[in-house]
């Protein structure tokens, strides 16, 4: 599907990943990253589908300023259990374990990933994880909010928090053991001539992802298993009755889980860098300030995490610290906004749905980044903390943000990992559901929270029932903006148009290799002569400019031939 | 097999043996400086000897002294954000002080031992 | 897993295998070092809040039994290098040598600290229910392995104490809780390398590890010397407090 229109319908290559070997065992021992990639794929839809049902128990609950159906305790488990699925079983995992795994040794040219059995031994480690936190939900869940603060979540709580931590705990290896796969691959297997400004910035990303994983989960690590153990057995560290410190455990547990937000977003800037210059045809502006960035927000990310407890009452002088960075970590995540958007600036844009998708992000990871400075500033955090304003502001990151990126990802790779197209039109319909389903759940959210109704709290004054029953109706409309991407890509994955080697066309090395890839990614190891996301030199793929370098006469983008 | 890789660097036992005896001898030291009056700085010397004891480990059982300049960031980037997690915690502990000007017991003994002659 | 230099697929080159394990590895210890380095800092802070409260937990324990294990870990990380430098020099008799002595060592280690927890669980210094930081001094027949001597300064220091501390057996109590959370975690990453150490030196029999090839018994060293590494700093941190007094 380049520039010759006239070229035969691609054909499905013979012999490829999935149909190598057959048979479970093949697939539950398997250490291709590719099969690896999707057995992850199914297991964050699951946690996905059950973080889900807990959103939906949430907002149906919230539709009546007393509560519909829930009582205090049970609304409590809810948005715990919301959380802590969300978070650890769908957001961390999700594009580094599915996308990360199936497409970083295909975008640097190697085989596998440096460690294959440690891959597989993560999802593995994933799983078990999982069912510990199957296990309490089974058992009433947890209720003192994903963030498990103490003493509620290590003496008081009657709820099943030693299995949850546990579940917790043991994730917390998959996602270490992925970081450090990531990393040494990353620094290790290249192919000759893919230098380290030659890669995609996917790769980066990830690359930056992982350096948060690899400092930062350790630590929620020891604090987690700190607080089994002062469940369990009763020591007494973050236990003021005992003379333990509730705000040490908050220290211990946020210096993970604000770079695990970190972990969270930047893989989902590698897509939208991937997919901005593939559809806006033109190389990504400022490739080397974009790969700084993703490293500048990840340690920067480190240095801020006292900002979840301006009110606990820490030192001013720590807190007027931590706020000043965190108005500093909001500039490389600026930058990057700014170089994306510089990208589409005379680009030949084309609104397939990956690219609905990366607009998408660029609008509400836009929202989402200027609110958290709302939140950075003391005086204002004072008023805002713990309300509304809190969760539209993650919603619009996390959901607007990330989630956005792993759909746009998954999309504009599908063809690739299955060999065939999705159905662009009801793709394109899914999205815009999906945008608009979003704002009117979240953005409602903003306005409460400056309104001043509270979180985790099951009910509200009837003032706020408005704005509640808005956000409900979004939810559902969001949740089908979820339902159908799931099932016409699973459709497409086995009647879907043939996708050929590059429907796109786009320029990393991953779409020089049949779709879907043999087991070994590559028949001969590839050597790297081009720079990243040059759509003017590359007549491997089609794209040439008579005369060289040109400036804005490209191939024809993808649907407008 | 080709030529040894840079990494495999054979270092000679007679290294390991004055290594060995080197943190034999801190050992002996740090329980000795125990006993000496020393007030805040007891602290500070026995954390001295110890990571003068890690640093041999490291640098020579560990080879780090003879691996390459990636490992070494590698190293340095553990050691730095262990102090990040130790000392930006601290900053919060050893400056409380509430809108009365009462200090948090931390940043009270903090205050003392830093006022404390030696 | 009989390798004998064997490449594994995904590589191109041996040196290419040894550099990413090796990378691996270190990765991994930094990872550890975080870990530990959680559990420090809330010692830390412990520690400075309720000093009192930790130099009476740390004066309870033994000095001696301390140092010794300290000795033997050292000595055990310097029987782990000779075991590597065995390796790459193809000494391979040698390497099984310096296994064994490494594990013996260890051994040695589990069963001083065996002694000694079983020391804190007969003087009631367990966090819990039964916790009494004054249990020897008021019970000096309870505790016949402490000397008089000792149990007239740990006395001194118990009233002492208490005076400063009008909670203190709450605070000891977070004492203890530092000790076994920090020893215990450290122990069971030494039953860890105790178990790598075995497998290695099963594989030291069939003469596997040589000059070409030696990247397990390398990897296991770096792990085994962090372990070490993370005594160095428990000794002072739990046993030298305020010794002097």
């Amino acid at each position: 599907m380049s520039m010759v229109s006239t070229a035969p319908a691609p054909k499905m290559p013979e012999k490829h990943y999935l149909n190598a070997t057959y048979g479970i065992r093949s697939w539950l021992l398997t250490t291709d990253h590719k099969r690896i990639a999707l057995l992850y794929l199914a297991s964050v839809t699951f946690f996905f589908f059950i973080g889900g049902f807990f959103a939906m128990m949430i907002r149906l609950h919230l539709l009546t300023p007393n509560g519909l159906m829930l009582t205090a305790d049970q609304y409590n488990r809810m948005f715990t259990m919301h959380g802590v699925t969300m978070i650890f079983f769908f957001l961390i995992p999700s594009i580094p374990a599915v996308l990360g795994n199936f497409f970083i040794p295909l975008m640097i040219g190697a085989k596998d990933l440096a460690f294959p059995r440690i891959n597989l031994l993560s999802w593995y480690i994933y799983i078990i994880g999982g069912m510990f936190t199957m296990w309490s939900m089974v058992n009433g869940g947890v209720d003192t909010g994903w963030t498990f603060y103490t003493p509620l979540s290590t003496v008081y709580s009657n709820s099943a928090v030693a299995p949850t931590v546990i579940g917790v705990f043991i994730t917390g290896f998959s996602s270490i053991l992925t970081g450090l796969n990531f990393l040494v691959t990353i620094h290790t297997m290249r192919a000759p001539g893919m230098t380290w400004f030659r890669l995609p910035l996917f790769v980066w990303a990830h690359y930056a992802t992982s350096i948060v994983m690899i400092l930062g989960t350790p630590v929620v690590a020891i604090t987690l298993a700190l607080a089994g153990m002062e469940r369990i057995f009763g020591l007494g560290f973050f236990n003021p009755a005992m003379g333990g410190d509730p705000i040490l455990f908050q220290h211990l547990f946020w210096f993970y889980s604000h770079p695990a937000v970190y972990i969270m977003i930047l893989p989902a800037m590698g897509v939208i860098s991937e997919l901005i210059p593939t559809f806006a045809r033109k190389k990504l502006f400022g490739y080397p300030f974009v790969a700084a960035a993703s490293l500048a927000i990840a340690v920067i990310g480190f240095l801020v995490w006292t900002h979840h407890m301006f009110v606990t009452g820490q030192s001013t002088y720590a807190a007027v610290a931590f706020s000043f960075l965190t108005f500093l970590v909001a500039v490389p995540s600026a930058v990057k906004v700014f170089n994306w958007t510089a990208t589409l600036f005379g680009g030949s844009i084309s609104f397939d749905t990956p690219m609905l998708y990366a607009f998408g992000f660029l609008g509400l990871f836009l929202v989402g980044g200027l609110t958290g400075l709302f939140l950075g500033c003391l005086g204002v955090d004072i008023n805002i903390h713990d309300t509304y304003f809190v969760v539209a502001h993650f919603h619009y990151i996390m959901v607007g943000g990330a989630v956005m990126g792993y759909l746009g990802g998954l999309h504009f790779w599908w063809p690739k990992m299955t060999g065939r197209m999705y159905p662009e039109w009801l793709a394109r319909i899914a999205a815009f559901t999906l945008f608009i389903g979003f704002n009117f759940t979240f953005f409602p959210q903003f306005i409460l929270g400056i309104m001043g109704m509270p979180r985790r709290y099951h009910v509200y004054p009837p003032e706020f029932q408005i704005y509640n029953v808005m956000s409900t109706a979004g939810a559902s409309i969001l949740a089908i903006g979820y339902l159908l991407p799931m099932i016409y890509l699973t459709w497409a994955a086995f009647y879907g148009e043939v996708a050929g080697e590059n429907p796109w066309p786009a320029t990393g090395l991953e779409w020089k290799t049949q779709s879907p890839p043999l087991t070994e990614n590559f028949e001969v190891t590839p050597v790297v002569t081009w720079e990243a996301y040059d759509f003017h030199n590359r007549p491997d793929l089609g794209l040439e400019v008579p005369g060289g370098h040109g400036p804005r006469i490209v191939a024809p983008a993808h649907g407008d031939d | 097999m080709s030529e040894q890789a840079h990494a495999e660097h054979v270092v000679p036992p007679g290294v390991y043996a004055g290594i060995i005896s080197t943190l034999v001898i801190l050992t002996l030291l740090t329980v000795y400086a125990a006993y000496v009056d020393l007030g805040r700085f007891n602290i500070v010397v026995a954390l001295g000897i110890a990571t003068m004891k890690a640093t041999l480990v490291v640098l020579f059982f560990m080879h780090a002294k003879y691996v390459p300049k990636r490992t070494k960031l590698v190293i340095m980037a553990g050691i730095f954000w262990l102090a990040l997690l130790l000392f930006m915690t601290l900053s919060d502990y050893v400056s409380r002080v509430d809108y009365r000007g009462v200090q948090y017991p931390m940043t009270r003994n903090f205050s003392a031992s830093m006022a404390q002659k030696s | 897993m009989h390798r004998t230099g064997a490449l594994f697929g995904q590589f191109k080159t041996l040196e290419q295998q040894k550099d990413t394990a090796t990378l691996g590895m270190w990765i991994f210890l930094v990872t550890e070092v975080m870990f530990f380095g959680g559990i420090m800092l809330a010692y830390t802070i412990n520690r400075h809040t309720y000093f009192h409260a930790f130099a009476m937990g740390s004066n309870t324990l033994s000095l001696p039994l301390g140092a010794t294990n300290t000795l033997v870990l050292l000595a055990s990380s310097f029987t782990m290098a000779m075991g590597v430098w065995s390796a790459q020099t193809s000494r391979k008799q040698l390497l099984s040598i310096f296994l064994m002595l490494t594990i013996i060592l260890g051994f040695v280690f589990f069963g001083i600290k065996y002694v000694e927890y079983a020391q804190k669980f007969h003087h009631h210094l367990v966090p819990g229910k039964n916790f009494d930081i004054g249990y020897c001094v008021h019970n000096p027949n309870m505790c016949p392995d402490v000397s008089a001597t000792e149990l007239q300064e740990e006395g001194e220091r118990l009233d002492a104490a208490e005076k400063a501390d009008p909670n203190l057996q709450a605070h000891a109590q977070l004492y203890f809780s530092a000790y076994f959370g920090m020893t215990g975690l450290h122990a069971l990453h030494m039953v860890i390398g105790a178990g790598l150490l075995f497998w290695l030196l099963k594989n030291s029999f069939s003469g596997q590890y040589n000059a070409e090839w030696n990247t397990p018994v390398d990897m296991v060293g770096l792990y085994w010397h962090f372990v070490d590494i993370v005594w160095i700093y428990l000794f002072p941190l739990l046993y030298l407090i305020d010794r002097h007094k």
